[in-house]
Order: structure tokens, then sequence, then C-alpha cells
């Protein structure tokens, strides 16, 4: 009796699902994946504050420690010349993107753990798109971050105007999306939450380190010199100092010490920003080929 | 009866031939053939380990066969898994929700992935929120749902998209008796409300008794397939259970003077006869050892299996290589 009932109507459901079109279907899916991101981005309060609260601590603890103990005679401290603290302000904000983008995309390797990625991955929808809408997703998250500290400007005595903000809008987008792609790669090849402490210790940290945030990269031995400019943060977080201290009223000479050099030319931040993007656009490549294998 | 009427006049919505699934040296399914039917209630019955989720991955596009061919709402599971995913709903054996977002929201995400259309979402939502009894919950975060809340909210998400076939993998496992009484509930009322054909594995032979057809399985092979009622005239008759302090010597003793081989299950002997009444009082005649307790029953699935197999389908402390079979299976399905 109930097989006569049915049959009519899974026929009729049978032609719509033919229509559905497989393009918009992804663009749906890159959608939603972004917005469950977004979602419990703002329902997780407590890991916005605490995920400041690192760099405040470096802001304040690290910062004002070797502001005084840099005192004068180095690049900083000079009359006219900037401080350690503005110095690194920016490289906060760096920080802040650079941690919030990998974290965020590693986010992945959780949902694995947890069941989720299933749900996702058994969707009659293009595996690209759960690469891309991951990578979206954190991109937003740490645009958001390094944004947020923008605020901190007036007491580190950063002067900001809104073009300058505006201005740092899209380069915080660049640099999160690049790194978060990166984290998308790094987190579709890792099956449990094991490696993570590795990618923790033996990626993040270094490029952390080498990105400029802490210290600008001149007059580096040479190992570590092309270690720099092989690490892809430094091209992100050297244009964001550049203009965060494009508003300070001191010449743009001055600014340029700290610039990131190749062969001793300081490069364009466009070109820079261009790099950041290139990267990130190969790292979604990779993720997007690894989500489509199928076992 | 309502079953044949059914089988007979609606075609196949899954069709399996010759699947073969091979990891580097285990073969966890080992050719499997299988064909079910429009609105029916499939069971794949087996222990840990004897291939059920590899199937039922395979039939799922979640794994691609080494060899052999699966067709799902009439399309190729290897050629075209994107449309049979369309067409079908999953619940996993591993819990697959977000629980930090609410009920609603997990259902929302579903939706859209699956390209729910908009006009439809909110209605769906609604209705499968209703049938499953989910509505007074639905704004909660799943993290504060119960087992068998999850479970009916996981149901509800596969049903969304309107799959005419729902596949459901141990969708009881780690549930208390009662919760499971009530997931078997909603999904007959699932069935009746919707006409949806229902493919689910277990390992509890209660569960199966359920289902129109069960197919059981073992070592990566279907060994019986019927309604439960035909599997269980494969065993013939009653099943007579004895304990007694010289096991051994009573089971000689049955097998010579009786002329039933006796069945060793858990320090009992156990016997298949065609009629207990009969049986019982020439057992206690013609024994010499000393028979304590005499049980006897119906045939259930568990005898079946028994039979089949040699072995009770429950027996967990199964040989290690069954269980690195079990390990391999649900490592290698939660992988993917």
């Amino acid at each position: 009796m109930t097989a006569k009932a049915v049959a009519p109507e899974t026929v009729l459901a049978t032609p719509a699902l033919e229509a559905v079109d497989t393009r918009l279907a992804s663009l749906r899916a890159i959608y939603i994946i972004w917005y469950r991101d977004i979602l419990r981005y703002w329902r997780d309060r407590w890991r916005l504050v605490a995920s400041l609260a690192q760099p405040l601590l470096f802001l304040i603890v690290f910062g004002s420690g070797l502001s005084s103990a840099l005192g004068r005679g180095s690049l900083f401290g000079s009359a006219g010349g900037f401080t350690y603290i503005q110095f690194m302000y920016p490289g906060i904000i760096g920080m802040a993107i650079l941690f919030t983008a990998i974290f965020g995309a590693m986010s992945i390797v959780w949902d694995r753990e947890f069941g989720f990625l299933k749900e996702v991955l058994v969707a009659p929808i293009d595996r690209s798109a759960v690469a891309i809408g991951k990578a979206l997703g954190s991109t937003t998250q740490a645009m958001i971050q390094g944004l947020i500290l923008l605020v901190l400007a007036p007491f580190v005595g950063v002067k900001l105007n809104l073009l300058t903000v505006i201005e740092l809008i899209p380069l915080a987008a660049v640099l999160a999306f690049g790194l978060s792609s990166f984290g998308v790669a790094l987190a579709s090849s890792m099956k449990s939450l094991q490696g993570f402490q590795v990618v923790m210790n033996f990626l993040m940290m270094p490029m952390f380190f080498l990105s400029g945030a802490l210290f600008p990269l001149t007059n580096l031995p040479g190992w570590m010199t092309v270690l720099t400019r092989i690490d892809p943060a430094s091209y992100g977080i050297d244009p964001l100092r550049r203009v965060v201290l494009s508003d300070s009223g001191r010449s743009s000479a001055l600014v340029d010490r700290f610039a990131l050099t190749i062969n001793g030319q300081v490069l364009a931040v466009p070109l820079e920003a261009g790099i950041v993007l290139a990267f990130g656009a190969v790292m979604l490549g990779i993720a997007v080929m690894m989500f489509q294998r199928r076992d | 009866m309502i079953e044949d009427e059914r089988m007979n006049g609606s075609e196949a919505v899954i069709q399996a031939t010759g699947l073969v699934k091979r990891y580097k040296d285990l073969e966890a399914v080992r050719g499997i053939d299988l064909e079910v039917k429009r609105g029916e209630i499939f069971g794949f019955l087996g222990p840990n380990g004897a291939g059920k989720s590899t199937t039922i991955s395979i039939l799922c596009t979640l794994l691609v066969p080494s060899a052999g061919t699966a067709k799902v709402a009439g399309i190729d599971v290897v050629q075209d898994p994107a449309r049979v995913r369309q067409r079908i709903g999953l619940v996993f054996q591993d819990p697959s929700l977000d629980d930090q977002l609410t009920g609603r929201e997990n259902l929302e995400f579903h939706a859209w992935i699956y390209s729910v259309p908009a006009s439809e979402r909110g209605k769906r939502i609604d209705e499968m929120l209703a049938l499953l009894q989910l509505t007074e919950r639905a704004r909660s975060q799943v993290r504060t749902y119960s087992g068998g809340m999850k479970r009916r909210l996981e149901i509800a998400r596969g049903m969304l998209h309107q799959p005419q076939i729902l596949f459901l993998d141990e969708p009881t496992l780690g549930l208390d008796p009662q919760t499971r009484q009530s997931i078997w509930t909603y999904l007959n009322e699932l069935r009746a409300a919707k006409g949806i054909t229902i493919f689910m594995t277990t390992h509890y032979m209660d569960e199966a008794e359920y289902c129109d057809r069960i197919a059981i399985i073992d070592k990566g092979k279907i060994v019986a397939l019927g309604t439960p009622d035909e599997l269980k005239a494969m065993v013939g008759g009653d099943v007579v259970t004895i304990t007694s302090s010289r096991t051994d010597e009573a089971a000689a003793e049955i097998e010579k003077r009786l002329g039933v081989t006796p069945i060793r299950d858990n320090g009992s002997l156990r016997m298949e006869v065609p009629d207990a009444k009969v049986f019982v009082p020439r057992l206690v005649r013609e024994l010499e050892a000393p028979v304590d307790t005499v049980t006897l029953r119906r045939p259930s699935l568990d005898d079946v299996f028994l039979k089949l197999t040699g072995r009770a389908i429950r027996d967990e402390e199964a040989g290690t290589k069954d269980q690195m079979r079990a390990m391999a299976s649900r490592w290698m399905g939660r992988r993917r």
C-alpha cells in the first residue's frame, strides 16, 4: 500500500534535480561554508577576546621591553625616527592575521576529527567549493582580527587617517587570503590533530619570526636574508608597515629604511601584494586538487 | 502479502553486482550482489568488520570499488557520483553534526549545500523538524542535544533534499534500547509519509526484524538474503538450548542417541529441532549426563547467523584478524 502512494511523488521530484546548475551549486556551497565559519566566529566571543590578548601582550611587554633596550645607536630611537613599538605595531597586526588565518583554515582538521567534514564532502558539489569556502572564511576572520588592532594606533603613537585605513583593508585581505589558502592546503593532507603541533612549531613560528614582524629584514646574515625572502608573510607584512607608518608625518625615506628589499631594491607595495596573492592562488590550487582526490 | 506486491510491482533502486573492495593486504568486500526495491527497508546485518560499512560506502560513492558495478537510483556510482549523491540521504555511523550550530542551522547548511530551492528551504526544514519532533529544540546548539536527538537531527538532515533512498550506517549504535526503539518508530513514519527506500546496516539482530528484507554478511560476503521469516525458516523448527555440568559428555550423547549435532554457545549447547514438544521429553529420557536447564524458543536471527557462520554475531572477542579488519574498515570509513 505504502509503495503505491509513494511512487508518483518520487517520480515528480527527479526532473527538478536535473535543473540544478553545478556552477550555481558551487557558489551556494562556497557561500554557506563561508557563512558557517563567520557564524561560529561570532558565536565564540571568547576566542575573539583571547586572540586579541596575544598581540596586546606582545605590544605591551615585548614592545616596551625592547624599546628601552634598543634606545640609541640603532635604527630606532634616534631623534625624529620611529620607536620600536611603532615599528613593531604593524608587524603585530600581521601576526594576528597570520595566526588567525592558519588556525582558521586548519579548523578543517577539527571538522574531520569531529565528523562534520564528511557532511560536506559527500554533498553533490564540486569539492573545490570546500577549499574555496574555507579559505574565504578564514580570510574574513583573519582580516577582521587584524583590522581590529587598528584601534590601538593612538596608544602606540601611530597616526592613522581614513584613507590609510581604507588602503589597509585590501592589504590585510591579501595577506589573510595568502595564509588562509596555505592553511587549507596544509589541512587538506592532514588526517589527524597530531600533525597540528608539527605545523605550529615548524611552520607557523618560523614564518612569524622570519616575516619581519619583530625586526627589520635588513643587515641580516646571508642565510637568514634568504629565508626571510622565501617567507611569504614577509611580502604581506611589509606593505602593512609602510602604509601604517606613512601617515606619521615623517619622510618616506625614513619609512623605507625598514622596507623589504631584494638586491637592495625596495619592492613596490602593489608588487608585494601581487606576490602574496599569487602565493595564495597557488596554495588554493593545491588545496583544491587535494580535496578532489577520491579513495 | 504486501511485501510481495511491493517487490513484484516496482523496480530496483539499488543494484550491485560483484562488488569487491581490496585494501593493501585485506579484502573487505569479496563479491557482493544485491538488489533493493523501491519502498523497501533493507537491512544489512553482520558482525563488526564484516564489510557492511565498506559496502554502504561504495553505494554512497564514498569509496570506489576495486571491482564490480553498482547503480543507485539508476545511476552508476563510479561514473556519476554527484548525481547519485543528490538522490540519496546519508546518516553516518559516526556523528557528523556541527555541534556549535543550532539544530536548525545544521539543517540550513545542508539545504544550501544540496541546492534546495530558496522557496522550499524553510518549509522543508519546518516539516522535517516536526516529523522528528525537534521543533522545540531547533534553536538550541546541538552540543546540548542528547544522543537520540542528534541521531534524529541527522535523519532529518538526510531527508531534506528529498532523496529517493536513505542510507543509514549503524543508526542506532551506542543508543539505549528505548531510544533505539523510538528511532525505528521515526523511520517507519518517514517511510509512510515519504515513501522512501531505506538501506541500513546494523549488528543488532533484534533491529533486523524491522526490515522487509535482510542480507546477512560475513567476511565480506552475503551468506543469506531474504525476509526475516524466510531466514528464520532456514533454522529448522525450534531452538532448544540446554546447560549441563558435563557439557562434553552431553554433547556426545545427543549426537549419538538423538542424531542432532549441538552447537556450543557460551558454555551451553544449542540445537535446532523440527518439533520441541517431541524432542525435549526424549532428550530428558535418553541422556545420562545431567541436564541442568532447558530453554526452548522460536528461532531468532541470531540463530540464523550462528547456523550460517558457526559463531554468534555478538562475539566481539572474534579472532585478531577479524578485529584488524574491523579496525581497518572503521578507520578507512572515517577518512572519507
